[in-house]
């Protein structure tokens, strides 16, 4: 029997196992969506912005580990979603986006909302295809999943044109997949890996530098297994939190511009580094001449570009992580006895020194200002044993809850890494919520970034996503406020935001709930109030605006050198709590 | 450090903009890029003429075989290569003129492929040093106009006993 392209894009879905497509209808994908309506299978999410449903695809991948679709129109659509293009394609997210296109016979003609979904997605995906013949739309599709998922994941755009979508073809689905151009490397080279395995068992101060490769490959029993017998401290990046459990023992917490202490020294000293799953990023090595000087360096990744690219790397392995940590655990089983560890007191005596000297530190006066590391550290406190899920957006308040909000499991932690968006936390929130609809997801946004994306909150309204937002409220694009103090002489040019809404009123105006902590002892009852509530959530929680998130390493600096509070001139007159006024923000500029 | 890297990829539309587009979007450098369909029509042979140090020519090696349409990428300053380039090259001629460079053209082993009582049409083939002597030699006569396809290359055959191969191949 013959289908229509449209039931043919709904039969391969479904053979894909996908349950959930965010989505936003236009002219020239109306049949898909006529399709779409008249089954059940596949359940449309529709979002208010198409950037919005790929923040969705991006959550949902996230958190289930497997690829998020998002569906949009033509011309505009497709120029609305770049931005959740690119940012799955820089944090490696399995994601497949289906663009309309004017027909086939209309390609090239400037034709209403057309646009070059192809030219314009090309840089900003890992491979992207133009579906021209009904009779090539189900392998396409077969192929984009496969191209999504395997290998180092990432987007994937199709795009279908509408005579595709209506025209009809026999119906067949590839059992499996093979591009001639496009085999990744699983197995590591065992020589090599034989090689890492020995410099493991010989280094007195290594260190495990884990990022979100080691999620995206579940490899963390694995990692976790390798940890623990060799007794190896283990750094994590922003990507990778989650990928060990953030209580452990061994866990130094995140590393890089904002990570802790003992992360960024145990990584300037070690004399050996084995990089997983993590790809040198400039925010993790800081002055690249200068990063990790008395390391040899192990580089684990299943892409090959990312070894050697910013850091030269004495022993690579190309291969999927969770492969090659086996391939360590196996080697190293066989070979670890008590003597490593008592090889590596002193490097663990050091480390502790360290931690001691310098622990994550903040002050919350009992009447004072609210602080926004104490909202994150009792957020993490209040709902610890639910398992929460938790994303965040771009900003102060996403490297304080990097810092006080520790996973105990891989994949419960959404954020941007590295193309930085703001505006990702809340959308990204929904689309794990819509994979898991019984569990707490929280998003932790600021101000700033959650304004970005308001527009979505009709949507976890209307779709019955019961997302919890926290909004840490400076009155400031914080981060940006915070470079302007330490190295602009404190002009805030364009980061105070001056007239931001009522949130509380806000939520209310989208029929969701809205709450706001008004002092520092309000706060648990207030979270436990959201927690509590079974419909979308902001919690507006006004904070004291200057505060800085500290330890910090300068843009180019050295990871051993990092800023650990406010140098003497930045020490402010404190201000009061809530929201800043103009009047503040004078007295800080004179002050 | 100039290489001429020989990439096997997809013969199909869009190929070209991927690879040129790693290649501005990465701010690598294409000096000449030359594409033509291979044997089997289902694929195109690229060859990209580049420069770049060690770092920069293994980036760019790993990420043209990144690339899902690559089929195969040889880095052939690896190995012994032949490569030719081609120039066309019109150039005045007028009275003495034409004799010299009919001249220039014999000592060059190119050939006079149009010819019009004011102009020859030249084309040259070899290497880019060959390609810039004849200009050089021409350019008194007045060019009139000088097209040139980039180069291209292939891994010479190991014939020859071993010891023999790794000595310098002597060109032409």
């Amino acid at each position: 029997m013959k289908l229509t392209g449209a039931e043919i894009f709904i039969e391969c879905l479904k053979r894909e196992g996908v349950k959930t497509v965010f989505a936003l209808p236009g002219g020239v994908v109306l049949k898909i969506f006529d399709t779409l309506y008249q089954q059940k299978d596949v359940e449309v999410i529709l979002t208010r912005h198409e950037q919005g449903a790929g923040h969705m695809a991006e959550g949902y991948a996230k958190a289930t580990g497997k690829a998020g679709v998002c569906l949009v129109t033509s011309g505009p659509g497709m120029t609305n979603v770049i931005t959740a293009l690119a940012d799955a394609y820089m944090d490696s997210v399995p994601m497949v986006c289906f663009s309309g296109q004017v027909p086939t016979s209309l390609i090239g003609n400037d034709a209403f909302q057309e646009a070059d979904n192809i030219g314009l997605s090309r840089p900003c995906t890992k491979y992207n295809f133009l579906v021209k013949d009904v009779n090539d739309l189900a392998a396409t599709i077969k192929e984009a999943f496969y191209i999504a998922t395997t290998g180092r994941p990432g987007p994937v755009l199709v795009d279908i044109p509408k005579d595709v979508s209506m025209a009809k073809a026999e119906f067949t689905y590839p059992n499996s997949v093979s591009i001639r151009g496009y085999n990744p490397t699983y197995e590591g080279n065992k020589w090599q890996i034989k090689q890492a395995a020995e410099a493991i068992m010989k280094a007195k101060k290594p260190i495990l530098y884990v990022g979100g490769g080691v999620i995206f490959s579940s490899a963390s029993q694995e990692l976790l297994e390798l940890a623990e017998m060799t007794q190896i401290p283990v750094d994590m990046t922003l990507m990778g939190l989650g990928a060990f459990p953030g209580e452990h023992p061994l866990s130094l917490g995140m590393l890089g511009m904002h990570g802790t202490y003992q992360a960024n020294m145990a990584m300037h000293y070690s004399d050996l580094v084995i990089a997983i799953g993590a790809r040198f990023d400039d925010r993790v090595t800081g002055k690249v001449s200068e990063f990790c000087p008395y390391a040899k360096v192990i580089h684990v990744d299943i892409d090959p570009t990312s070894i050697r690219k910013n850091i030269n790397v004495d022993i690579p392995i190309v291969g999927d992580c969770k492969t090659v940590l086996r391939e360590f655990n196996q080697i190293l089983r066989a070979t670890v006895n008590g003597e490593q560890k008592e090889l590596r007191k002193p490097w663990w005596d050091q480390i502790q020194e360290w931690q001691q000297a310098h622990p994550l530190t903040y002050h919350q006066e009992k009447d004072g200002p609210i602080k926004p590391q104490q909202v994150v550290k009792r957020l993490y406190e209040l709902t610890r044993d639910r398992d929460p899920i938790v994303s965040t957006d771009v900003g102060q308040h996403q490297m304080w809850a990097a810092q006080y909000f520790k996973l105990a499991k891989p994949n419960r932690w959404l954020t941007s890494g590295g193309l930085g968006t703001m505006g990702f936390g809340f959308p990204a929130a929904m689309g794990a919520q819509a994979a898991f609809r019984d569990r707490l997801v929280l998003c932790i946004a600021g101000d700033g970034s959650i304004q970005m994306n308001m527009q979505e909150m009709a949507t976890a309204v209307v779709s019955k996503l019961p997302v919890k937002i926290i909004i840490l409220n400076n009155g400031f694009h914080g981060m940006v406020r915070q470079w302007q103090d330490l190295f602009y002489e404190g002009r805030y040019a364009s980061s105070y935001l001056d007239t931001t809404p009522d949130f509380v009123k806000l939520a209310d105006a989208y029929g969701a709930v809205g709450l706001r902590v008004k002092k520092v002892g309000d706060l648990d009852a207030v979270l436990k109030e959201a927690m509590a509530t079974d419909k979308p959530v902001i919690v507006d929680v006004p904070t004291y605006p200057y505060e800085n998130c500290y330890p910090m390493i300068p843009a180019g600096g050295c990871n051993h050198e990092m800023l650990l509070e406010d140098p003497p001139e930045l020490k402010k007159k404190q201000v009061g709590a809530g929201k800043v006024t103009p009047e503040d923000k004078d007295t800080v500029l004179t002050a | 450090m100039e290489h001429i890297i020989s990439v096997t990829v997809e013969n199909k539309f869009g190929v070209l903009s991927r690879v040129a587009g790693l290649f501005s979007g990465r701010g690598f450098n294409i000096e000449s890029l030359s594409v033509a369909p291979t044997l089997d029509p289902s694929m195109s042979q690229m060859t990209i003429v580049t420069s770049g140090d060690e770092r920069i020519i293994e980036q760019i090696v790993k990420q043209l075989n990144k690339l899902i349409d690559v089929i195969k990428v040889v880095d052939l300053n690896e190995t012994e290569f032949v490569s030719r380039e081609t120039a066309i090259i019109k150039v005045h001629t007028k009275d003495a003129d034409r004799a010299e460079a009919l001249r220039i053209v014999d000592i060059f082993r190119a050939n006079v492929i149009d010819s019009t009582p004011s102009t020859y049409t030249i084309e040259v083939s070899g290497d880019p040093k060959k390609i810039e002597a004849i200009i050089n030699l021409l350019q008194p006569l007045g060019i009139k106009d000088l097209v040139r396809t980039g180069r291209v290359a292939v891994a010479r055959e190991p014939a020859r006993p071993v010891a023999v191969q790794t000595k310098k191949v002597a060109r032409d």
